[in-house]
């Protein structure tokens, strides 16, 4: 019962910050319509960043939060710089987009080796959440239940950033018509900027915050962009609620098939993608086929 | 007509004479290398350039028939049926890559071939019983077609020339048959294709087999060639290298595959040899590509000695007409 329990509270965890990585991706994958490749090593970076802030390498130690929230601005600059100085050069051209973000993403990874060499880095949680809550026989850690709590409340906020403000109208008509959003008068390109930030930023901050479970290490990125990918291709692109539920299906399988068949959990992760590419290629909740 | 089959002759007789040119097995090696990713590259080119599908899987594809081979030796199989088994195998699962991957075009055919690819990768790592996981399958020992050894590197070298050339003439008549041309109209107008009675994912599906068949030749060759094989070879990094080289040659040409991958395998080795940041260069190689030159290098030269022979020979400027795209 208690490793059931736990294992359900692990992946609603992952699942949690599987949603903030593919959030982003999603709506950068809505409006542009190209998926970032980056973006595993946007999470990376946001990890590796944290650790720097935590180590007090820069001779000062960082809380917890405030540098999670100090990495995700830079990740944010960081990704507004890459669309305006890269990917802006190669507007309309979909596929020289995608293969420059994958050729950003092997730079960076290499950038990230050179920077904080190849030894895994762990990452303490933050004061006060290393405790334990009692669920009858159960402990759940504290921190996981911190992480599912954050997640829940950036969910809530994305939800009403897009639908009760003018810039989330404006992205949403974005995603459904970008022609159209054009012609009545919403700079896109200039949303594009915004949307690719605010990706990039939060992918960031789910580094920083998924540091102390995943610990921090090379190849990080390649592990997270294909769990993005199959976040995004299960509940459909530029779909907020899609990315939530696709996030936390992932979440329950990867955990699950990590305890009970190890060897095999890396494809059985894939499988509901596949039916999903096969009986419903929209995705769950999306509205354009991919 | 004539000229172009004396430069092939010549081509041919050049890379017959490469062993003997360059007599260091470093070098001959490095030359075995540059022919055995040129076949990978041609049958990446098939899907990128012909079809219009970029794939980000074919690693993958690449890796499975370097892994049954290894796998079937390390069983107690021969070479022989070991090698066939690969090629059944290589082509069963490419079989599989195009059902899932052809239901989509353009960006989403991507996505869901890089999955695919990073499934195959995820399995070569963690299914240890199978793959021995990170440390990889060594293979002790190459075939000896009619009995001629080729331990030694150039007579690899001369196999490999061999199956190089097999592919590039199979790859030069699939291109030129009405097959091929149905190909370039499903990449150029796919519902018109449609309209005109072509069966337009069959033709796609047949591109990929056809494709899958001479990656997994090329997959094969390099087990032998490198006698090991680990799951680095089926990572995502490994599928981009194979499309830089299409790209960086030219997608849609016979010679620009080969290019690609000479210079890759060249840039890479000699690179290699100075700085540990291959996968930075990687990286950098392919932004600046696509961003300075997205043709690729094989049509740039051809555009360029165009109109310097045209500007040497004193014609008269050709006004091209552009059509405005739609």
């Amino acid at each position: 019962m208690t490793f059931w329990l736990l294992l359900t509270v692990n992946s609603v965890t992952f699942g949690g910050l599987l949603f903030l990585l593919s959030a982003g991706f999603s709506l950068i994958f809505g409006l542009m319509r190209i998926p970032n490749l980056t973006h595993g090593s946007m999470f990376m970076v946001g990890a590796y960043l944290g650790t720097t802030f935590f180590s007090g390498a820069l001779g000062f130690t960082l809380n917890f939060w405030l540098g999670a929230i100090l990495t995700a601005l830079e990740v944010a600059v960081l990704g507004a710089l890459m669309e305006r100085l890269l990917l802006r050069r190669l507007a309309g051209q979909q596929l020289a987009q995608v293969l420059v973000t994958l050729g950003v993403s092997f730079m960076v990874a290499d950038l990230c080796l050179m920077a904080w060499g190849g030894d895994p880095i762990s990452v303490e949680t933050p004061p006060g959440l290393g405790g334990f809550i009692r669920i009858g026989t159960a402990a759940a850690p504290l921190y996981r239940l911190a992480i599912i709590g954050i997640a829940v409340v950036f969910a809530i906020a994305l939800w009403l950033m897009l639908e009760r403000t003018r810039l989330g109208a404006m992205i949403r008509a974005g995603v459904d018509d970008p022609q159209m959003a054009r012609v009545v008068g919403i700079r896109v390109s200039q949303l594009f900027t915004i949307v690719f930030g605010l990706g990039a930023g939060l992918a960031g901050f789910a580094g920083v915050i998924g540091s102390p479970i995943l610990s921090v290490y090379p190849g990080l990125d390649q592990d997270m962009l294909p769990l993005a990918l199959v976040v995004v291709i299960l509940g459909g692109t530029g779909s907020l609620l899609g990315s939530f539920v696709g996030s936390i299906i992932v979440g329950f399988i990867y955990n699950f098939g990590q305890a009970l068949v190890p060897e095999l959990a890396y494809f059985i992760l894939f499988l509901p993608m596949v039916l999903v590419l096969v009986l419903r290629p929209q995705g769950l909740f999306g509205g354009q086929v991919l | 007509m004539i000229a172009r089959r004396i430069a092939i002759a010549v081509a041919i007789l050049a890379l017959i004479a490469v062993p003997y040119a360059i007599t260091e097995a470093y070098y001959v090696n490095i030359a075995s290398q540059i022919l055995l990713y040129a076949i990978f590259a041609l049958g990446l080119n098939i899907l990128v350039g012909y079809a219009g599908l970029v794939s980000l899987g074919h690693a993958g594809l690449f890796g499975v028939a370097s892994y049954a081979v290894a796998s079937l030796l390390v069983l107690g199989y021969g070479h022989t049926v070991a090698i066939l088994a690969a090629l059944v195998i290589g082509l069963l699962f490419t079989a599989g890559f195009a059902a899932l991957s052809l239901r989509a075009t353009g960006i989403s055919f991507i996505m869901i071939t890089l999955a695919l690819g990073e499934i195959l990768w995820g399995l070569a790592y963690r299914w240890i019983s199978l793959t021995n996981g990170d440390n990889g399958v060594n293979v002790s020992t190459r075939p000896m077609p009619f009995g001629i050894a080729l331990t030694s590197a150039p007579a690899f070298y001369d196999m490999t020339l061999i199956v190089f050339v097999l592919a590039v003439a199979a790859t030069a008549i699939f291109v030129r048959s009405p097959f091929g041309a149905a190909l370039a109209g499903t990449r150029d107008q796919p519902r018109r294709m449609n309209a005109l009675g072509f069966h337009v994912w069959m033709i796609r599906f047949g591109a990929f087999m056809f494709s899958g068949l001479l990656t997994a030749v090329a997959g094969i060759l390099f087990v032998y060639y490198n006698k090991f094989i680990s799951p680095q070879t089926l990572a995502l990094p490994a599928s981009a290298e194979a499309l830089l080289m299409v790209i960086s040659g030219g997608a849609g040409t016979l010679l620009g595959p080969i290019v690609g991958a000479a210079l890759v395998v060249i840039i890479k080795n000699v690179v290699s040899a100075y700085v540990v940041r291959w996968n930075f260069m990687l990286g950098a190689i392919f932004v600046a590509i696509v961003v300075f030159m997205p043709e690729g290098i094989v049509p740039g030269v051809a555009r360029l000695s165009r109109s310097a022979w045209r500007a040497m020979s004193g014609a008269k400027k050709i006004v091209q007409v552009v059509e405005p795209k739609p």
